[in-house]
Parts: C-alpha cells; sequence; structure tokens
C-alpha cells in the first residue's frame, strides 16, 4: 500500500463552501447546452402559434400599459413614446423576472432528477438563465423592430453611445435574478415560507423598479429609495441608451452593478453549500 | 499500485426524522456557527443505530454506520439487505446524491450511477432528444453519444420511433430505450439499483446479460443492488450484507445471500389456540423453517433444499398409536397446490414423547416467488389431533432452481419442474 495513492474523486462530508466545482460545470457544458434546447423545443411543441408565443405576452403588456399607465394614470415616458418606453421596460423586466421566478424553484422542481444522478447543480440554475436569454433576443428582436418604427416615424428616439453597455446590463440582469433566485432556492429547501414570498414579492418589485416610469418622476423625493433598488439603475440606464430619453445616472449604474455581484456571490455560496445534501430535507 | 478503485473509510450518514430543524432558532444559529467553522454538529447524537422497530430517543437516525470496505477493479459486487437496511443511502452517497454525515468515499475512474432508469427524460422530446439529453444527465459528453448513438438504438430495438416524442411511447419502449442510454455509458464503475425490475422478462435478461458482459468482458467494476437473489448470484461474485446501517457480512456473493436469508430469523411461534383445531392431545407451539445447516430462516428461494419442522409438545406421552404428520401449502388466494403427510413416505409414528419435533425435508423446492401459506395437521388413525390452517406463512424468493442463472418468469409459471432437454 503506497502513501500516496491517486483517487480521481473524494467523496467527503465538509467540504469548502467556496470550492464552486467550476470545473466539473464546465466538463458538463454539453449537458447545459441540451437543457436549454429542450426548454425551447417543449415550450412550443404541441401550439398552434409556437414560438410566436414569445411575442404575444409583451405586446399584450405593453398594450395594457400604455392604456392603464399611459393613458387613465398619465405617467410621464419623458416625452418617450408610450409604448415603446413601455415595450423597453417590459422586456428587460421580463428577462429579470422569468430567472428569478424559475432559478427560485430550482431545486423543488428538479428533486426528482436531483436525487437520482450527480450533476453539477449549478447546470439547472444557469440552463434557465440561457433559455431565458433565447426568450429574452426574440423579445429583443420585436422591441428593435418596434424602435425602428418610431425612428423611421421621426418621433422622440435617439439612441446614443450607451448603447454599447447593453450586454453589460443584461449580464448583470442575469446574474442579479440568478443571485437571488440561488439564495430563494436555497433556502426554500427548508423553509418554505420564501416561495410563496417570491410569487407576490416578484410582481410589486416591478412598481419600485422603473419599469412603468422614469426615474425623474420622482422628483427627487423618492430617488434614493429608488436608486436603492439595483434594477433601477440597469433598466433606466437601458432605455435610456436606446431611447435617450431620461439620464444615465453613474451612481445608480455603479451600484446595480456592485450589488448584483455581491447578490450573485451570496447566492452561489449559499447554493453550493445547499446543494449536497438538499435531497434529504426536500 | 494497489487495483483498488473504490476505498470507503468509516462512512456514515445521519438523517433526521420528523421535523427539521432542531426546534429552535437559536439551536439552529448555534449548528451553523458550528458548522461554519468547520466542527460538528453539536445535535448530532453519535451511536444510534437504525432500528424502526424500536422509538429511538432523538430525532436522528444513523441510516449507515461507520461502513468500511474496499472494491477492487473488475468485481461485481451485490449489495444485499432488507428494506430499510442502507442500500439505497450507500448508493446515493456513492452516486454523490447526497453527502455523507462522516466519513470518505474515494475513487479511481469515472462512476456512473442507475439509480433509475430514463431520469429526466422529458415527454415532449423525441426518442432521439432525449437519448442526448438523458445520456448528457448521466454524464457523457455530446460526441461520446453521437459514436454510441446506432449502438443505443440498436439494443433499444425502438428504431421505428426514434423521431415519436416519448410520451406516445409504450412504458416497454420508454424503458427499453431509457435502459439502452445507461447500459452504454463509458464508465470505469457502474453502481445500479433494482432498475432491473421493469421492463418485460426478455427484457431484463437481455440486460443482465448486459451487466455481465460489462463486469466480465469489458472488466469494469459494477455495484448491483437487487432483492433478486437469482440476479446477484448471476451477476456478483462477491457481496455485502447490510443490516441497521452495518456491513454484517462482506465476501463470496453465494456466502453473502446465505446470510441475508439467515438474517431474517424471527422464529414463526403459532400461538393462537382459537383456531386449533383437534382432540388436542398433542400440540404444535411452533414451527420453523431450517435450511441444511440447520438455521432458521424465514425466506426461502426457488430450489432450495430446507426442512420444515414442527415443534410440538404431547403432555400424556402416546403409545400404541399411528400418528400421520403432514403439511398443505395454498397460495394466496387459498388454492390449494401441495400436500404431503408421512403415510405417502410409507411412515407412521407409534409413539411419542412429552416434546419433540416432526421434521419434514423438502429437496429442491419448486414454487416460483410469491407468498404461501403452510396449514400443518397430525392425524392418529383418521383422528384429527392437532391442526391450524395457515399456520405459517411463506415467502419465497427467487432462486437459482436450475443452476444455470435463468429464472423463469413467475408470471407464466408458479410450479418449476426438475426437468431437462436433449437432442437425437
Amino acid at each position: 500500500m503506497q502513501a500516496a495513492e491517486h483517487w480521481d474523486l473524494e467523496i467527503k462530508p465538509q467540504d469548502n463552501i467556496f470550492n464552486l466545482h467550476l470545473k466539473d460545470v464546465w466538463r458538463y457544458r454539453d449537458l447545459l447546452m441540451l437543457l436549454v434546447r429542450r426548454d425551447f423545443v417543449s415550450f412550443y411543441k404541441q401550439t398552434i402559434f409556437g414560438p410566436l408565443w414569445f411575442f404575444i405576452q409583451p405586446i399584450f403588456t405593453t398594450i395594457i400599459f400604455t392604456i392603464v399607465f399611459g393613458g387613465l394614470a398619465g405617467i410621464s415616458t419623458n416625452e418617450a413614446p408610450k409604448p415603446l418606453f413601455y415595450m423597453a421596460g417590459i422586456t428587460v423586466w421580463n428577462y429579470f423576472s422569468e430567472c428569478l421566478n424559475k432559478t427560485s424553484t430550482v431545486f423543488r422542481d428538479n428533486a426528482n432528477i436531483f436525487g437520482k444522478v450527480y450533476f453539477p447543480r449549478l447546470i439547472m440554475p444557469l440552463s434557465i438563465i440561457f433559455s431565458n436569454l433565447v426568450k429574452f433576443a426574440v423579445q429583443f428582436l420585436l422591441f428593435i423592430l418596434m424602435m425602428a418604427y418610431y425612428l423611421l416615424k421621426g418621433d422622440n428616439v435617439h439612441p446614443n453611445i450607451f448603447i454599447l453597455l447593453f450586454p453589460v446590463i443584461i449580464f448583470f440582469m442575469a446574474i442579479l435574478g440568478l443571485g437571488i433566485g440561488l439564495i430563494v432556492t436555497a433556502l426554500t429547501t427548508k423553509y418554505r415560507d420564501l416561495a410563496f414570498l417570491v410569487g407576490f414579492g416578484v410582481q410589486l418589485l416591478m412598481y419600485a423598479s422603473c419599469v412603468i416610469f422614469p426615474m425623474s418622476v420622482s422628483n427627487g423625493k423618492y430617488i434614493h429609495i429608488l436608486s436603492l433598488n439595483p434594477l433601477s439603475g440597469l433598466i433606466e440606464t437601458f432605455r435610456y441608451s436606446f431611447l435617450g430619453t431620461g439620464e444615465f445616472y453613474p451612481f445608480a449604474f455603479f451600484y446595480s452593478i456592485t450589488i448584483s455581484m455581491f447578490i450573485f456571490f451570496i447566492g452561489l455560496i449559499i447554493f453550493n453549500k445547499v446543494e449536497k445534501d438538499f435531497v434529504d430535507t426536500v | 499500485m494497489s487495483n483498488t478503485v473504490i476505498k470507503v473509510e468509516n462512512l456514515s450518514k445521519a438523517y433526521q426524522i420528523g421535523e427539521f430543524s432542531t426546534g429552535t432558532l437559536s439551536n439552529d444559529i448555534q449548528r451553523w456557527w458550528s458548522l461554519m467553522r468547520g466542527k460538528e454538529d453539536p445535535y448530532l447524537k453519535i451511536g444510534e443505530t437504525n432500528d424502526r422497530t424500536t422509538k429511538g430517543e432523538s430525532d436522528i437516525v444513523w441510516s449507515l454506520k461507520d461502513i468500511n470496505f474496499e472494491i477492487n477493479q473488475g468485481d461485481a459486487v451485490g449489495i444485499i439487505g432488507k428494506n430499510g437496511a442502507g442500500k439505497s443511502t450507500l448508493l446515493k452517497l456513492l452516486s454523490r446524491v447526497t453527502s455523507p454525515t462522516t466519513g470518505s468515499i474515494k475513487v479511481k475512474g469515472r462512476i456512473a450511477s442507475l439509480l433509475e432508469v430514463g431520469t429526466g427524460f422529458h415527454p415532449e422530446l423525441t426518442g432521439r432528444e432525449n437519448i442526448y439529453l438523458n445520456g448528457a444527465i448521466l454524464g457523457m459528453r455530446k460526441k461520446e453519444i453521437t459514436k454510441k448513438f446506432d449502438e443505443i438504438v440498436a439494443f433499444s430495438g425502438v428504431e421505428r420511433y426514434i423521431d415519436t416524442p416519448v410520451k406516445r411511447y409504450s412504458s416497454g419502449m420508454y424503458v427499453r430505450l431509457a435502459f439502452a442510454v445507461a447500459a452504454h455509458l463509458e464508465s470505469e464503475i457502474l453502481i445500479v439499483d433494482e432498475v432491473l425490475a421493469v421492463g418485460d422478462a426478455d427484457f431484463q435478461k437481455k440486460c443482465l446479460g448486459k451487466m455481465g458482459d460489462v463486469s466480465k468482458g469489458e472488466g469494469r467494476t459494477v455495484l448491483f443492488v437487487s432483492h433478486n437473489m437469482g440476479a446477484v448470484q448471476n451477476l456478483c461474485s462477491k457481496g455485502i450484507l447490510l443490516q441497521n446501517g452495518k456491513i454484517i457480512f462482506s465476501g463470496a456473493s453465494d456466502r453473502s445471500i446465505e446470510k441475508y436469508l439467515l438474517s431474517n430469523n424471527n422464529i414463526s411461534v403459532t400461538e393462537y389456540d382459537k383456531v386449533r383445531y383437534g382432540s388436542g392431545q398433542i400440540k404444535v407451539i411452533y414451527i420453523e423453517i431450517k435450511d441444511k445447516n440447520g438455521n432458521t430462516i424465514d425466506q426461502v428461494y426457488s430450489g432450495q433444499d430446507f426442512d420444515i419442522v414442527l415443534h410440538y409438545q404431547c403432555p400424556i406421552p402416546l403409545i400404541n398409536v399411528h400418528l400421520i404428520p403432514g403439511i398443505a401449502i395454498s397460495d394466496k388466494f387459498e388454492a390449494p397446490i401441495i400436500l404431503h403427510h408421512s403415510r405417502l413416505n410409507g411412515i407412521v409414528f407409534k409413539k411419542t414423547d412429552i416434546s419433540g419435533s416432526f421434521i419434514f425435508s423438502v429437496k429442491k423446492f419448486p414454487l416460483t416467488p410469491s407468498t404461501y401459506n403452510i396449514t400443518y395437521s397430525i392425524y392418529d388413525s383418521g383422528d384429527c389431533i392437532d391442526s391450524i390452517t395457515n399456520a405459517l406463512s411463506l415467502q419465497v424468493i427467487e432462486g437459482d432452481f436450475y443452476g444455470s442463472g435463468e429464472v423463469a418468469p413467475s408470471s407464466n409459471a408458479f410450479f418449476l419442474i426438475d426437468g431437462v432437454w436433449n437432442k437425437n
């Protein structure tokens, strides 16, 4: 018996919580791709409109918002065309909220698979982020078409250099949604209460996230509270870069990025801690 | 270099039963704090074993306790034990579905575990799509699957429906496809739970054959958990017997199976006098089933040699009688199957002592797995002295009746005939 024998794998009870097994995740990248494909394909199987459904939801939401918030309530959109203004907010918001909603139930939804076979658990939430990215891309295309229409019409739409921040915004939207989702799903394995909170919490959060109104509408009164919400900075920047209305708030933007990263890392660590034996508690 | 591929050291796994969390938030926080510092959980009580029949003092049961074993390359090891012995927990730990409470498992090479076939199959996707998805979940790379795709489809025998959504498959086809994917995993170690309990007899045989190839032909290591002793006997060279979370035997598979059957030694005492029939000069006080080494068992396998022992008491010893003890075996629907009494062998017993036993020796038990009832009776020249209907239930499990490893499907036969085929 040699003193130092080589073992490919060692299964131990306590692992360093900062060991995220990223190498494993990389090894399973094919699975990630196949899961994204599964989500996409199974979404429209046996439907008449197929992928068209990706369009229908934002279009109807935009119509309703335009009537209710734009028409009835008369909330300012900073001179931007109302439908485009709402569409911009809805498109990015949807991406965030879907990421959050889906990842926050990832343990419960996949308890069966997780209980039967090992693969890096992080693959599942990641696949949700990417699946939703596909959906987002489709909806974003709709937004671009609509923007092109208003541009040609000569309306008050001024895309600008901040468009370069677009990938950054989407990236941080994703990791913020993922981060919160991971925390929630990890905690709900033990305390189910959080699942209920997320259900309506996400809905309420939309009203505090500059989706249906610009940040400037708060007139300095609530602006500090609003900018505490990391989503405000991201959504406001997105809208500013594509529509040219409103303002770019550097502080809010960098604050959003920092908070998103922080929440994401907390989420990763908690998830990593729970994933190893959540099967016993769920 | 030793050729140990799996080394399990002091492995334990505790489960909490009943309410989760320690009860109060402050205890939860205290526990969390000590775990964060890498210390042991102060609320885990060490030393309780997993015994369902007695109520434990704490809410924690040790599903596995201080397990140690090593498995060499190319071994086919059967893990056996009663329900709740810790087999599934051991599999879960080996396949990394959950993590141990203490101890460690060291592994050389890739592990593929099959706790279930068809994990992650999506009903809306086609057979082809599901092969890729399921393969990837089990740890295969996409190009590996592509390489083996034709082989998988051929093994499953569902070529015609490969582009049909699997929700349209019959359950048999579904299982075939799922097993086919799993059987083509490229891993050095294969862990299989009782997934073979599905599918028709033909396909089960094909699966067992494939697993045999895997362990014998390809030199891969196989860990197999099953209640099917026939399959374990046929497939495995070694056995690990678990009981209440501990290893009570580890060695050759035949010996393990023997020990397993022995470990169920609950002596069947028949004390219910109200259903007793007869004049009562002799009373059978309990019935035992003993294997050929004289050990009490409560399960027998098809093809086993064993004794049914009727222990009797007779307060006034009888002389000049013509005693004929007999037994009858009926199935669970009370249909009579077997009757045997001593006069059939030309034997009558002329006297008794105060106590003693009548022993009925069975050679090569011919019934297929099921639960049967044993009725006994003792007659004295036509008068019933003692009899209890359905005095004892007899559990029969699969066994290697023909010594060939083949098992007749119990769905098609419940009686095994000792015959052999020849050709002229």
